[in-house]
């Protein structure tokens, strides 16, 4: 574990905050750190943001992630990372689908995908025009960026995953990287299958080790910590709990 | 290839390298490939109790220079839900031995009985969690409560009794007479030891529980002084673990007197082909050293 300095803390949406702080981890895109709030919680995030100022990017939904947002520039937590095996990115036309918060999985790979001359489309849904994630980050970064809103304030009135099928239809991508709620996930990859596009998924699970020890995160044969978090079309066609079954902290099996 | 099949307590076993309790052992299928593409000759399932327990909070497990710090805390499902993961787990083919710890010996029968109902092959007897109040080295600790579940749970099943033992007590052998006067058919040893980390930079332990069990290369030694300690006073089998991260380390606990060896911590670093692997690596030791039967190797420190 590395213990590393908060450097800012910044508004991305109503409920979503970027937390940066100096760590050169390298992490490849789709990896994930295990961060410590000492006294507080130890919680899985997707790296949204590499280099000399790393970050994390976080939507408040209980104790751990509201004392990330109520970190301060010099406060020091702690990074177990980079974790997991990441995207792979293959081809020159990529569909990025992100659903909530997500978003911040495929950040990685949009920039990078971005550096290596792909074209990227940008599929991005929430559900209102407020909360909706890195849109102006990956249009800087010159993605084609699209939205969905569940209330219809912004672009597509309805699910992401229907949206992103209008992308398809205007033009095929060589592959779809996604993240979001696994609902989403699932729809999306039947449209992957439906039309022969290669896709890779990014999925959470109750994690506690964070590597691949501790069995807390496995779906299916796979563990997400350490097999995934992100997997092929492929691997999630091989996962009976996709989309069905998630573990409580028990071990006990709960609908996703 | 030399031989390396192997038959302790009546289980037969491909090899001599079995998972140890903990490690990925919480679902069917984790189990099943642990047998399948890990290459184990038996899996010990999580350690199971009556009801459901989420465990201790985060930061629950720490990777230091020598090992692995854990307070998992016992998470569980509970042994009502555990009966579809063994259906699964059974299906690979190799023994699966079900772990379970409780508080009292009426519990810990009632845990075996579910366990051999579920197709276990063996129950292993976790007398020596360091990290789980009342669930570990109270009993653990004390030949006389020892002796008493062991016999509660032999008269309750029929299947062979494992009792998994602490090395944090004054003398492990009294513990593992205890156990095996009681009639149990084999002994493992060993848990993992109470320790605990401090990050100096926060100025505190970082384990939510503070205190957890280390495991890995750090234990090594103690794991096989234990074992050649139980091996010299005990006739039934004892399974070392304990640090086992390559075929020399398993080859380090059978001529101390086990039998065969549990593997954990090195799935981190091997993944879970460590079983696969470690066993071809004793292997090539036997082969290079014109061994030819594991039977051979075991207790040769001590001399037989
Ligand atoms: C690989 C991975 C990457 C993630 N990346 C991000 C990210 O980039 N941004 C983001 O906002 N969130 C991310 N999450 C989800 C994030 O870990 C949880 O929202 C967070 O742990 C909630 O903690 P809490 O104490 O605030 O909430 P709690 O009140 O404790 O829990 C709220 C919900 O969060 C989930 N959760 C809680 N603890 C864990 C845990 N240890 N592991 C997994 N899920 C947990 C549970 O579903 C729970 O129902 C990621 C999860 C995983 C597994
Ligand atoms: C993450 C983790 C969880 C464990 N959980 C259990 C358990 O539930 N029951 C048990 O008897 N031992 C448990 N142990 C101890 C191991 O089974 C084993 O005895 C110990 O780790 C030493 O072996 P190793 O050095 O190969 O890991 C656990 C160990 C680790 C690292
Ligand atoms: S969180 Fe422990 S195995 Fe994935």
């Amino acid at each position: 574990m590395d213990i590393v300095t908060v450097t800012g803390v910044f508004n991305e949406t109503k409920n979503i905050k970027t937390i940066r702080f100096k760590w050169a981890g390298r992490s490849k895109p789709g990896q994930f750190a295990m961060v410590w709030i000492p006294e507080v919680d130890e919680v899985p995030m997707s790296i949204s943001f590499s280099g000399e100022e790393s970050g994390i990017t976080v939507l408040d939904v209980g104790e751990a992630t509201w004392a990330l947002h109520n970190l301060k520039p010099g406060d020091r937590i702690g990074i177990k990372g980079p974790l997991g095996k990441g995207f792979s990115i293959t081809g020159k036309d990529i569909l990025a689908v992100g659903g909530g918060s997500g978003t911040a999985a495929l950040a990685l790979a949009v920039e990078s995908a971005i550096a290596k001359g792909k074209k990227v489309r940008c599929a991005l849904g929430a559900k209102t025009s407020g909360e909706l994630l890195f849109k102006k980050r990956f249009t800087d970064m010159g993605a084609d960026v699209r939205v969905a809103t569940d209330d219809g304030s912004e672009g597509h009135h309805g699910f992401v995953t229907q949206l992103a099928e209008k992308l398809i239809a205007k033009k095929k991508p060589d592959l779809i990287i996604a993240c979001g709620p696994e609902r989403m996930l699932a729809a999306l990859t039947e449209v992957a299958a439906q039309h022969k596009i290669g896709i890779q998924c990014s999925l959470e699970r109750y994690m506690k080790c964070g590597i691949g020890l501790c069995g807390s995160c496995q779906c299916g044969r796979y563990t997400v910590c350490a097999d995934g978090p992100v997997f092929t079309g492929g691997q999630l066609a091989e996962m009976a709990d996709f989309g069905k079954w998630k573990r409580d902290p028990s071990g006990r099996k709960m609908h996703c | 290839m030399a031989e390396l099949r192997t038959r302790i307590a009546g289980l037969e076993m491909e090899n001599p390298t079995m998972l140890a309790s903990g490690i990925l052992g919480q679902t069917g299928e984790s189990l099943f490939r642990i047998v399948r593409e890990g290459g184990a000759g038996a899996v010990v399932t999580k350690s199971i109790g009556l009801e459901p327990r989420e465990g201790h909070g985060s930061p629950c497990l720490l990777e230091l220079d020598n090992g692995i710090l854990n307070a998992m805390g016992l998470p569980n499902p509970g042994i009502d839900s555990f009966g579809e993961e063994m259906a699964v787990a059974l299906k690979a083919g190799a023994p699966v031995i079900g772990s379970i710890f409780s508080d009292s010996p009426s519990n810990f029968a009632a845990l075996a009985r579910k366990m051999e109902g579920y197709g276990a092959a063996a129950v292993e007897l976790n007398l020596s969690c360091p990290h789980a109040e009342k669930f570990g080295l109270d009993t653990g600790s004390d030949p006389a409560k020892v002796a008493e579940i062991v016999s509660a749970v032999k008269s309750a099943v029929k299947m062979p009794v494992f009792a998994k033992l602490s090395p944090m007590v004054p003398d492990i052998t009294a513990i593992a007479l205890a156990a095996e006067d009681a009639g149990c058919d084999a002994i493992v040893a060993i848990n993992t030891m109470r320790a605990m980390k401090i990050d100096i930079d926060i100025g505190k332990p970082v384990l939510r529980n503070k205190v957890g069990g280390l495991s890995g290369r750090a234990i090594k030694p103690v794991g096989v002084r234990a074992v050649y300690e139980i091996a010299g006073r005990v006739k039934v089998p004892v399974i070392g673990a304990g640090g086992v991260y390559t075929g020399r380390d398993a080859v380090e606990y059978l001529m101390a007197g086990a039998s065969a060896v549990q593997i954990g911590s090195a799935v981190r670093e091997r993944g879970i082909g460590a079983f696969g692997i470690v066993s071809a690596e004793i292997a090539e030791f036997m082969k290079e050293n014109k061994y030819k039967s594991l039977n051979e190797i075991i207790g040769l420190a001590r001399g037989k």
